[in-house]
C-alpha cells in the first residue's frame, strides 16, 4: 500500500486519480483494450450518433421537465398569468405546462429542447437505417444488431407519441382520440382494450397519468437497454467500413479513439446539442398555449401530428370509405383495420429484411466492407421502394394541407395519393434499379479506358477526340472492389424432385441478381489497353 | 508491405470459412494497393499554419466560455415580469442562444483540433472473425455438457417438464393483476346522455336553443340539458367530458325543401332543423366544419365527408356509417328538445355495437 501511495504521489493529481482507479476498476486493462480502437471515418457514420446524443439531451431536458410538470387530469381554474385562459377549466397536467412555458425561467426553452430533441432522435435514427440498408451493414455478422435498432426506431416513436399526449391540450387529446378509434376498431376485444387503457370510457381521468409512467420511465429505460446492447454489439463486430483500397473483411481502417475520436465524437454531442439549443432558442414549437385544454367537441383544422406519426395518420385518411362490414351481428371495422395492417406488414418487412435478403443470397459468410448502393441494385431498389411507400403514406397525412395551400381539390388530391401508393413504389423500383445498373456500367468504363480529361486533340486527319487519363490504382480498387452475385436455378433434390422452396428461392435469387453488372478482371483490362492502342 | 501477403491468405480464408451462397468470388482480381498514402495537410508541413490552427481552437474554446456566461446573465437578466410575451420569448431566446455558443464553441473547437493538429493518417486493425475459434466452442459445448450432467436436466424428464409447465404459467398472475385498469365496457358505448325530452342546450354556455332562434343555414354546436353543470363541478369535470365525448352535436337548419328523409326518420327533424352527433364514425374526431353550400359536413382529422340533407351520408373519406341522427322536436316553449337517445352508438365503430 504504501509503495502504491508513493508513486501516486511523484505523479501528482492525475496520476494519482488513474493509480486509485486501476486498484479498483482495472482501468488500465480498459483502456490498453480500448484507448487506440480504431473507427473507420465517413460522413454517413454520423446519423447514428446524431441519435445517441439527440437521446441523451431528450434524457436531460426530460429531467428538467418533470420536475415542474404534474401529470394529473384532475380540473383546475387556471389561474397563471397567461391572460387568455384566465378563468378557464383545465387539467392540471395542462395548467402545469402552460405554468412551465410562462412562469418557469428557461422552461419554454427546454419544452421547446425536448420537443425538437424528439423529432430529430427520431428522423436520425431512421436516416441511419436507411444508411444501413443501403449499404448492407445489416448482413452477416449484424442482422441482430439490425432488429435491435428497429426495436430502438419503434421505440422512439412510442416515446414521442407519449410524450406528445401528456400536455393534454386540445391537439394532444384529439390525437388520442383517434388512437381511442383505432383501438375500438380491433376485432373482439377492441372496447376492452380501450377501456383498460383509459379506465373507462375515454378521455377518462387517468390516461395522461399511465402515459406519463410509460414515457418517463419504462421506454426511456428501453430505450437505454437496447442502446446499450446496440453499442456492444459494435465493439463486438467494430465498425464495418467502406469499400476501397486496404479496407477488408479482415481489417478495420479508420482513425483511433483517443485521442482523434475522442475529439470527434465528444465534439459532435456538443455540436448536436448546440444545434439542438439554437433550433429550440429560434423556432416555437407546439405553443400548447394557443390551442386550450382539451374538450371533445371542438377542433382545429389543419392539424398535423408530429412528423414521424404522419406515415400512419397518411394510412388512415387514404384507406377507400365503406370497407366497413357487419358479419354475424358483429362489426368488422375494415377501415380502421386495413390500415394497421399496412403499417404493421411494412414494419415487420423492414425488421426482417436482413434474414429474407440472407436466405435468397445464401450468404453466410461475415461482412464487414459495405457494399456501395450500385453495387446491389436490386437491394437498393427495393430500398428506394421503401421509402417512396413511406413518403406517399406520409404526405396523405397532409392532403388537407396540400389542397388548401396548392388550390387543388381535396377529393383529386387524395384520389392521386391512394393511386401512387400503389404506383411510384413500382417506379421507384424500376428506375433505381436501372440507375443503380447504370452507374455500375459507367464504373466499368472509367476503369476500361479511364476518366474523361475534358482535354479535346484534334488528329492529324481531322477528327477530334478527348484523351481519357488512366485512374490511379487506388481509385480503380474502389470501382471494382465488389463481388459477382449468379443467380441459381431450380435443381432436382437426391429424390429428383424439385422442391416447391428450391422453385421459390430460384425465381427469388433470379430476380435479385438476373439483371448484374461484374466488376473489371486484369484481364478486360488488359484487353481494353490492348484495344485502345490498337485504335491510335 | 512484407506481411501484406500473408494479410491477404487470411483474408481468403475468411472469405471461403463459410458458404458464399450466390456470390461468385472471381479468382482474377486485382490486387489490393493497400491503404492510400497519407495526404500531408498544411499543419503538418508548416509551423505557422500549424499555429493558427491552434489559436484558432483556443478561440473557439474562448468563445463557448463567453457563450455560457452569456447565458446565466441571460437568466437572470430577461426576468419574466407576469404576462409579457415579450420577456418570456426574451429570456428563452438569449438563454438558449447563450447555452449553444457554449456548446458549439466546444463542439466546433475538438473537431478543429482533431482534424487540423491531431494525426490523420488512415491506420489499420486486425479485425478477428465474431465466430470463436474451435477450441472456444468446443470447451463451450464441454461447459453446457458438464451442466447438462450435473443438474441432469436432459436426463430427469418430470423436473425438465414440470419446469416447463411452472415457467409458463408464472407470468399469467402478472398479467392478470392488471385486469382493473378498467371496466367492463358493457353497454356503456352504446348510450349518451340524450334521452326524451333533454333540452339541446348552446356549447359551451349551456343556454336552451328556440326553434325559432336558428336561421336557415346557421349552425349551432349542441350539447345534451344538464352537461354543462357537470362541469362546474370538480368533482363531475371528468364525468363531463367522457358524457361530451358521445353526446356533442351538431345543429342544422335547411331548407326542408333539401332534405331527403327516409319514411321513419319524417319526423326526426323540425321544419328542417336537424341534429347529428358530432363524433365521427371513423375514429372519433369532433366533424365540426360544415359547407353551407353543399351542405357537407367534414372532419378534420382525416376527411371524412357527411352529406347532411341525405341522413349524412359518407360520400368521401374513410368513415363507413352514416353520422348517427338525434331525433328531435320542440316542447310546449319552442325550445328545442330530444324525441330520444341516439337509435344507434355514436362514435367510432366497436366490435359489437350491433349486439
Amino acid at each position: 500500500m504504501t509503495t502504491a501511495n508513493n508513486t501516486a504521489k511523484k505523479g501528482g493529481f492525475l496520476a494519482g486519480t488513474a493509480n486509485y482507479l486501476d486498484e479498483r476498476v482495472g482501468v488500465a486493462g480498459i483502456l490498453k483494450t480500448f484507448g487506440r480502437k480504431v473507427f473507420p471515418d465517413h460522413w454517413s457514420f454520423m446519423l447514428g450518433e446524431v441519435a445517441l446524443y439527440s437521446f441523451l439531451v431528450l434524457l436531460l431536458s426530460g429531467t428538467f421537465l418533470t420536475f415542474f410538470f404534474q401529470p394529473a387530469m384532475t380540473p383546475v381554474v387556471y389561474d397563471g398569468i397567461y391572460g387568455p385562459l384566465k378563468g378557464a377549466h383545465m387539467s392540471v397536467a395542462y395548467a402545469s405546462t402552460i405554468d412551465i412555458s410562462f412562469e418557469v425561467r428557461g422552461g419554454l426553452l427546454m419544452r421547446q429542447v425536448h420537443h425538437w430533441s424528439a423529432l430529430l432522435f427520431v428522423a436520425s435514427a431512421g436516416l441511419h437505417m436507411l444508411r444501413v440498408f443501403f449499404t448492407g451493414a445489416f448482413r452477416k455478422p449484424r442482422e441482430i444488431n439490425w432488429v435491435v435498432g428497429f426495436a430502438l426506431f419503434v421505440l422512439g416513436m412510442a416515446g414521442g407519441f407519449t410524450g406528445y399526449s401528456l400536455p393534454d391540450d386540445l391537439l394532444s387529446g384529439n390525437g388520442l382520440r383517434i388512437i381511442d378509434g383505432m383501438l375500438k376498431g380491433v376485432p373482439v376485444i377492441g372496447s376492452w382494450i380501450s377501456s383498460l387503457l383509459f379506465g373507462g370510457e375515454f378521455p377518462g381521468e387517468n390516461i395522461v397519468a399511465r402515459l406519463y409512467s410509460l414515457h418517463i420511465m419504462l421506454i426511456p429505460a428501453l430505450i437505454l437497454v437496447f442502446i446499450a446492447i446496440h453499442l456492444f454489439m459494435v465493439v463486438i463486430h467494430k465498425h464495418s467500413h467502406y469499400s476501397g483500397p486496404g479496407k477488408r473483411d479482415d481489417n478495420v481502417v479508420g482513425y483511433p479513439l483517443a485521442p482523434v475520436y475522442v475529439a470527434k465524437a465528444g465534439g459532435f454531442f456538443f455540436i448536436v446539442f448546440g444545434a439542438i439549443m439554437l433550433v429550440a432558442a429560434t423556432f416555437t414549437i407546439n405553443p400548447v398555449w394557443n390551442y386550450g385544454g382539451y374538450d371533445p367537441s371542438p377542433v382545429s383544422a389543419g392539424t398535423q401530428p408530429d412528423w414521424y406519426i404522419g406515415w400512419l395518420d397518411g394510412a388512415l385518411r387514404l384507406t377507400p370509405s365503406h370497407l366497413e362490414f357487419e358479419a354475424g351481428g358483429y362489426t368488422y371495422s375494415m377501415n380502421v383495420l386495413l390500415p394497421m395492417i399496412v403499417g404493421v406488414l411494412f414494419l415487420i418487412i423492414v425488421a426482417l429484411y436482413p434474414f429474407i435478403e440472407a436466405w435468397v443470397t445464401g450468404d453466410k459468410r461475415e461482412h464487414h466492407v459495405l457494399d456501395r448502393p450500385r453495387n446491389a441494385p436490386t437491394r437498393t431498389a427495393i430500398g428506394a421502394a421503401g421509402v417512396v411507400f413511406y413518403a406517399v403514406l406520409w404526405a396523405g397525412a397532409a392532403t388537407d394541407l396540400i389542397a388548401t395551400n396548392f388550390k387543388m381539390s381535396l377529393n383529386q388530391v387524395l384520389t392521386t395519393l391512394q393511386i401512387s401508393l400503389i404506383v411510384l413504389p413500382v417506379l421507384a423500383y424500376y428506375i433505381t434499379k436501372r440507375l443503380a445498373l447504370s452507374l455500375q456500367r459507367k464504373d466499368r468504363e472509367i476503369v476500361l479506358h479511364g476518366r474523361e480529361s475534358g482535354r479535346i486533340v484534334r488528329l492529324p486527319h481531322g477528327e477530334f477526340i478527348e484523351v481519357h487519363e488512366e485512374i490511379d490504382e487506388y481509385t480503380r480498387y474502389k470501382l471494382v472492389d465488389f463481388v459477382n452475385y449468379e443467380p441459381i436455378m431450380a435443381r432436382p433434390n437426391a429424390r429428383g424432385k424439385i422442391t416447391i422452396r428450391g422453385r421459390i428461392r430460384a425465381s427469388m435469387s433470379r430476380w435479385f441478381f438476373e439483371d448484374r453488372v461484374t466488376p473489371v478482371t486484369p484481364a478486360e483490362l488488359e484487353a481494353a489497353h490492348k484495344h485502345g492502342k490498337e485504335l491510335h | 508491405m512484407s506481411d501484406k501477403k500473408t494479410e491477404l491468405v487470411k483474408h481468403d480464408e475468411v472469405e471461403h470459412q463459410y458458404e458464399a451462397g450466390l456470390a461468385k468470388v472471381n479468382a482474377d482480381k486485382f490486387t489490393d494497393p493497400g491503404i492510400e498514402p497519407h495526404r500531408v495537410r498544411m499543419t503538418d508541413k508548416s509551423v505557422k499554419h500549424e499555429k493558427t490552427a491552434a489559436r484558432q481552437v483556443a478561440a473557439l474554446f474562448l468563445i463557448s466560455i463567453a457563450g455560457s456566461i452569456f447565458a446565466i446573465w441571460a437568466y437572470f437578466g430577461f426576468r419574466v415580469y407576469g404576462f409579457d410575451l415579450n420577456s418570456i420569448r426574451n429570456n428563452a431566446l438569449f438563454l438558449g442562444l447563450g447555452i449553444s455558443l457554449g456548446m458549439f464553441g466546444i463542439g466546433i473547437g475538438a473537431v478543429h483540433w482533431a482534424k487540423t493538429l491531431m494525426p490523420d493518417a488512415e491506420v489499420s486493425e486486425a479485425r478477428h472473425q465474431t465466430r470463436g475459434t474451435e477450441e472456444t466452442r468446443a470447451a463451450a459445448i464441454e461447459v453446457i455438457k458438464l451442466a447438462n450432467e450435473e443438474s441432469g436436466f436432459s436426463r430427469r424428464k418430470l423436473i425438465r417438464r414440470s419446469l416447463y409447465g411452472a415457467l409458463a404459467l408464472f407470468p399469467i398472475p402478472g398479467l392478470v393483476i392488471f385486469r382493473d385498469l378498467g371496466p367492463n365496457p358493457a353497454d356503456k358505448l352504446k348510450h349518451t346522455m340524450w334521452s326524451a325530452g333533454a333540452k339541446l342546450m348552446r356549447d359551451p354556455s349551456g343556454t336552451p336553443i328556440k326553434a325559432s332562434d336558428v336561421q336557415v343555414g346557421s349552425v349551432f354546436h349542441v350539447i345534451p340539458e344538464g352537461l354543462a353543470e357537470l362541469g362546474e363541478n370538480d368533482a363531475t369535470y371528468g364525468k363531463m367530458l367522457e358524457e361530451k365525448a358521445k353526446a356533442a352535436v351538431l345543429l342544422v337548419r335547411v331548407d326542408p325543401a333539401d332534405l331527403k328523409e327516409s319514411e321513419a326518420r319524417k319526423d326526426w327533424s323540425y321544419q328542417g332543423i336537424v341534429a347529428y352527433s358530432k363524433i365521427c364514425t371513423h375514429v372519433g374526431c369532433p366533424v365540426a366544419l360544415y359547407e353551407q353550400h353543399t351542405h357537407h359536413l367534414l372532419c378534420p382529422c382525416h376527411q371524412s365527408t357527411f352529406d347532411l340533407t341525405d341522413e349524412c351520408k359518407v360520400i368521401f373519406g374513410p368513415a363507413s356509417r352514416p353520422l348517427p341522427q338525434l331525433p328531435i322536436t320542440v316542447d310546449a316553449e319552442g325550445y328545442l328538445v330530444a324525441r330520444s337517445d341516439f337509435t344507434e352508438p355514436v362514435g367510432p365503430s366497436f366490435w359489437d355495437r350491433k349486439a
